[in-house]
């Protein structure tokens, strides 16, 4: 133990001068670094499917690094502008979008594509925040009242597109603000019977048939194995067939004999139960526990009232992410579309996400700049 | 932005309700992932086993393989029964992504018809997903060889080879092997009873007649299986465990496919039967019924309209008259002679005065010899020579119907010989308590006679003749009559393991004991004076054969004749006129072969002049083919040379002299049997 004290606080504030948490990006690597080795086992083992999400990985790790350069106080300056062309662009979206895989989600820039709902997970809770933190908390009956139209307006647009995984992630991210900016059990109480007397609205009105069809075979995935309640019996054949140790890395038959649908994006998780066992699961949660306990480090030492709520926001959408994949995957919540974060393959999600990751460090490390 | 107030902000007191939340949040979120880790223990400890099994069977799966169906000789080792490969196009639906399309592509490609095609549609509905269907079944080979070279264009369509049982000689033994055709629903259920299911669940085709259906446990074989992993689609990614089928045992006859040829020619044009026998061991050398059948036709499945024709037939070709009952006639005066001799109510010398009529006393009838002024005084030999009815009703007078039928049952007549084929009739032998059971009536006197001269109701198989005789040139040593000679067996000698054909045991059958021995001798000497004698019944027949033969002729009245009328062929309707029989055996001394000939409605003369000849005809062969490959028939009756044949079931290699042994394209040509014969006379005369 020659590295003593004053060679680690050389070392932390050389990576503070980054403004990179190491602890958070060493479990944010060793996800993608787990991902990459399951995307190869649950992807046919192709490494064309590889390199692409390394690709991406590496993309998305730029962009976090980039986002953490900035400081997170600057944000309050464009929440407002932002929010509003967030929302005309969801708007859009609705009237000009390109449609895909039966739902309304992508604008096309000429240039590029790309989904506003992505965007939006990352407006609404800076939005919420910093409308909430000009009050002293705990936070006040008429502002969450207004906050909660500010969380409202996106969720509902974007389950419109219909995008029901997004939108959940959306309102939950303007609801933790809420929150832990101290609103009174009281309120929330009465926001819980609210939200369940809206559920019978929900499924009448706003649900499309498809989605109603996944929480009905969610409820009875055997009433119809081989058509709606495939993907989640294949699903739990996967993961119970692993058993403690699991069938080993690529020896899978449910994956690797595509029995499992969806194998490398949001069904992920299976593949790697089945392969690596109730060991492997417990050694993946306890990575995604580490990142979410050092999310809320940051947030609980963070000095300001809008980066605290921003930051526990974040982690705590970031573990609903995990939570509704797995919980999904494994048969204890309706199918919604949800990846697992940091793992799963794709794209656009990943780029979000480690774009709020880059908030977290900034939040984390530019706690001199504040104002 | 508007300008807002200024807020005194408590920071203290912020931080420790925000600290106070998360701590609450994270208690949260260690809950929900403890619910999502004890529900992943539910899945993967608790009900690990459940989901293993699931598993397992989602991806293996056990493919029945089924066993190759012994093949079938003839003693010379000539193949009778063969397993052909036949190409089917197959189409897996769910592999083809237009389906529509693709079927008519294929089909133009192929021709296959629009009626075909519609068929296949049909059968689609109700069909197991990513089961192969037949969309044409037995494709040629020019239309193999098309669609081999185009095969890239359709996925999911591929051609199928089967293995399917083909007959050579076609009609020529259909009656014998009868034939393999595919599992009905009936067989189905049979199987299932007998605990079959399992080991036929990959066979198509069961034997339905004849020597296939009685040795079908012999032939069949035990089912394999394949143990594969197959993915989502369906398809085979790799056996895990092979257990091979285990082939069917192959057979090799007592029948001999040359003397079948020459039972067909002989009897071509006519309806009747021919059962040769080796009296030896009671293995029958032929067995031929005219007019026959393709058993081939059913291998396939046979049109309702080539059904329908054969059905409807006014000569009844399915019928294997060779087990049919017919009326024996004179043919059985043999038998009724010894009887009498047996009985003593007959000695060799003494005499009959046959004035051309026989009378009961007290009765109007007459009962008339064949020959119009009689024979004068007859005597044993000269009754049978001559087949003098009213010697015989003499006899059968003085016997009785009960002391006859005694006799014959002991010949075996009245009974199932045990031949192993099941078509077999028992025939009628009539006796008091036949007639008492059957029509519940008495037995009158006048019948006895008519029994006396083998009519009334009194019938006889060809096969059932064939016994009896051998029980007599035997002297009471009776055999069963049988087709299997060997059947191949796995023999391990000195660690090697080789399939070998082992001869099957017949059981000794308890022997017909008279009380004189000489007897036996009395009645065979008649009939060899039969044929030997000039102007005797059979001497025609045989007139210059190099072999030592004897038999009796005879010929069955079919339509009652009224008193006093007068019979006459050509006057008479064809389905009332005589039939006519014969039975022979040769070597006198020492016999080898026996014959018995059945033929129906001849146009004229008798068994001497219609059926004699086919005897003769099939003896002449047999003696003929050994005088020429007496070499031969050495090797044949030892197993080496069977064995070789074993291994080379699709080529036709047949055991024969050297003039006639390149055969290789013979088997699958339809005018091998023509050419076949034509060389052997060649090589014969």
């Amino acid at each position: 133990m020659r590295s003593s004290g004053q060679e680690q606080q050389q070392m932390r504030s050389t990576w503070q001068k980054l403004h990179i948490d190491l602890p958070l990006l060493l479990g944010i690597l060793s996800l993608m670094a787990l991902g990459l080795f399951v995307v190869y086992s649950a992807g046919g083992q192709s490494m064309a499917i590889v390199y692409r999400q390394a690709i991406r990985l590496g993309v998305a790790l730029f962009i976090m690094l980039v986002v953490a350069q900035i400081p997170p106080l600057s944000y309050r300056k464009w929440a407002v502008p932002v929010f509003v062309l967030g929302i005309l662009m969801l708007i859009s979206v609705l009237l000009f979008g390109h449609v895909g895989k039966g739902a309304q989600r992508w604008l096309d820039l000429g240039f590029m594509k790309f989904q506003p709902a992505e965007i939006m997970k990352l407006i609404v809770p800076i939005m919420v925040a910093w409308f909430i933190s000009q009050e002293n908390l705990p936070v006040k009956l008429s502002t969450i009242v207004i906050a909660f139209i500010l969380v409202l307006l996106p969720t509902l647009l974007i389950a419109k597109q219909p995008d029901l995984g997004t939108s959940l992630l959306i309102a939950s991210s303007g609801i933790f603000v809420i929150f832990l900016a101290g609103a009174s059990w009281k309120l929330i109480g009465i926001c819980a019977g609210l939200a369940s007397a809206f559920v019978p609205i929900l499924w009448t009105f706003l649900m499309q048939d498809y989605q109603k069809q996944r929480v009905l075979t969610f409820l009875n995935p055997e009433q119809d194995p081989l058509g709606s309640g495939y993907h989640i019996i294949q699903s739990k054949i996967a993961i119970g067939s692993g058993g403690l140790e699991g069938k080993g890395y690529l020896q899978g038959t449910q994956s690797q004999l595509e029995f499992l649908p969806e194998r490398h994006t949001d069904f992920i998780f299976s593949v790697f139960s089945e392969e690596f066992g109730l060991i492997g699961v417990g050694i993946l949660l306890s990575v995604y526990l580490f990142i979410v306990m050092r999310g809320l480090w940051i947030a609980v030492n963070a000095q300001h009232a809008f980066t605290k709520l921003l930051a526990g926001s974040i982690t705590l959408t970031f573990f609903v992410y995990v939570f509704v994949n797995i919980g999904m995957v494994s048969g204890i919540l309706p199918v919604v579309g949800v990846p697992l974060p940091l793992v799963s393959y794709g794209g656009t999600s990943m780029v979000t996400l480690l774009a709020g990751f880059g908030m977290l460090m900034a939040i984390g490390t530019h706690r001199k700049f504040h104002v | 932005m508007a300008p807002r107030r200024v807020i005194i902000r408590n920071h203290t007191s912020e931080a420790n309700l925000f600290a106070r939340r998360t701590f609450i949040a994270f208690t949260g979120v260690l809950v929900l992932l403890l619910i999502l880790f004890s529900n992943v223990y539910t899945l993967q400890v608790n009900s690990f086993e459940k989901y293993q099994t699931r598993s397992n069977s989602n991806r293996i799966k056990l493919l029945p393989v089924a066993p190759n169906r012994g093949l079938i000789y003839d003693k010379n080792g000539v193949i009778l029964a063969d397993n052909k490969p036949v190409y089917s196009l197959a189409v897996i639906p769910e592999d083809v992504d237009d389906l529509k399309a693709s079927i008519a592509n294929v089909s133009q490609l192929l021709s296959i018809s629009a009626d075909r095609q519609t068929k296949f549609f049909k059968a689609i509905k109700g069909k197991r997903r990513f089961k192969q269907l037949d969309l044409y079944s037995r494709l040629s080979e020019q239309q193999v060889a098309l669609f081999s070279v185009n095969q890239h264009k359709f996925p999911g369509i591929f051609v199928d080879a089967r293995l399917k049982r083909y007959y050579p000689f076609s009609d020529l033994t259909t009656h014998s092997l009868g034939y393999v055709a595919r599992i009905n629903r009936r067989d189905a259920n049979k199987l299932a009873l007998a605990d079959k299911s399992e080991n036929y669940a990959a066979t198509h085709g069961i034997g339905k007649l004849g020597i296939e259906k009685y040795y079908e446990d012999i032939l069949h074989g035990s089912i394999g299986h394949q143990e594969v992993e197959i993915n989502n689609q369906g398809r085979i990614i790799r056996t895990l465990d092979f257990t091979p089928p285990v082939p069917g045992k192959d057979l090799t006859l007592t029948l001999d496919i040359e003397l079948q040829m020459i039972a067909k020619r002989a009897l071509s044009g006519k309806r009747g039967a021919v059962v040769a026998m080796d009296p030896r061991t009671g293995g029958i050398l032929a067995m031929y019924s005219n007019p026959s059948y393709d058993g081939n036709l059913f291998v396939h499945g046979i049109s309702s309209k080539n059904y329908k024709k054969l059905l409807n037939s006014k000569n009844l070709p399915l019928i294997n008259r060779s087990v049919q009952g017919y009326p024996p006639a004179s043919t059985v005066k043999p038998f009724l002679a010894l009887t009498g001799l047996e009985e003593k109510v007959i000695t060799p010398s003494s005499k009959v005065w046959d004035p051309g009529w026989y009378q009961l006393e007290g009765l109007p009838n007459k009962y008339r010899d064949w020959k119009k002024w009689g024979h004068g005084w007859v005597d044993l030999n000269k009754a049978i020579e001559q087949s003098c009815n009213i010697y015989f009703f003499n006899l059968a007078f003085k016997l009785g119907i009960t002391k006859i039928s005694t006799m014959m049952e002991r010949f075996g007549f009245g009974d199932y010989t045990g031949v192993d084929i099941h078509e077999e009739s028992k025939a009628i032998m009539p006796s008091v308590g036949w007639k008492r059971a059957r029509y519940n009536k008495p037995w009158y006197t006048g019948e006895t006679l008519s029994v006396g001269i083998g009519q009334s109701y009194w019938t006889v198989t060809p096969l059932q003749l064939t016994q009896a005789l051998t029980t007599l040139v035997n002297h009471g040593h009776r055999k069963v009559p049988h087709f299997l000679h060997a059947t191949s067996e796995l023999i391990t000698v000195a660690d090697k393991t080789e399939n070998t054909f082992v001869a099957i045991n017949y059981e000794e059958q308890a022997p017909l004991v008279l009380k004189q021995q000489k007897n036996w001798d009395l009645v065979l000497n008649a009939m060899h004076r039969t044929v030997q004698v000039v102007g005797a019944t059979g001497h025609s027949a045989f007139k210059g054969s190099h072999y030592d033969a004897a038999g009796k002729t005879g010929s069955a009245q079919v339509a009652r004749i009224k008193q006093d009328e007068k019979y006459d062929a050509k006057t008479t309707q064809e389905s009332k006129r005589d039939n006519a029989m014969f039975i022979a055996f040769a070597p006198y001394k020492n016999p080898e072969i026996v014959v018995a000939v059945a033929i129906e409605n001849v146009a004229k003369g008798g068994g001497g002049t219609n059926a004699g000849p086919v005897a003769r005809q099939i003896m002449d062969q047999y003696f003929g083919s050994r005088m020429f490959t007496s070499s031969l028939d050495e090797q044949t009756t030892s197993t080496e040379i069977i064995t070789a044949h074993q291994h080379v079931h699709s080529s036709a290699s047949i055991s024969l002299p050297d003039n006639v042994t390149q055969h290789d394209t013979l088997q699958r040509d339809s005018t091998f049997q023509q050419d076949y014969i034509s060389q052997k006379n060649n090589g014969a005369d």
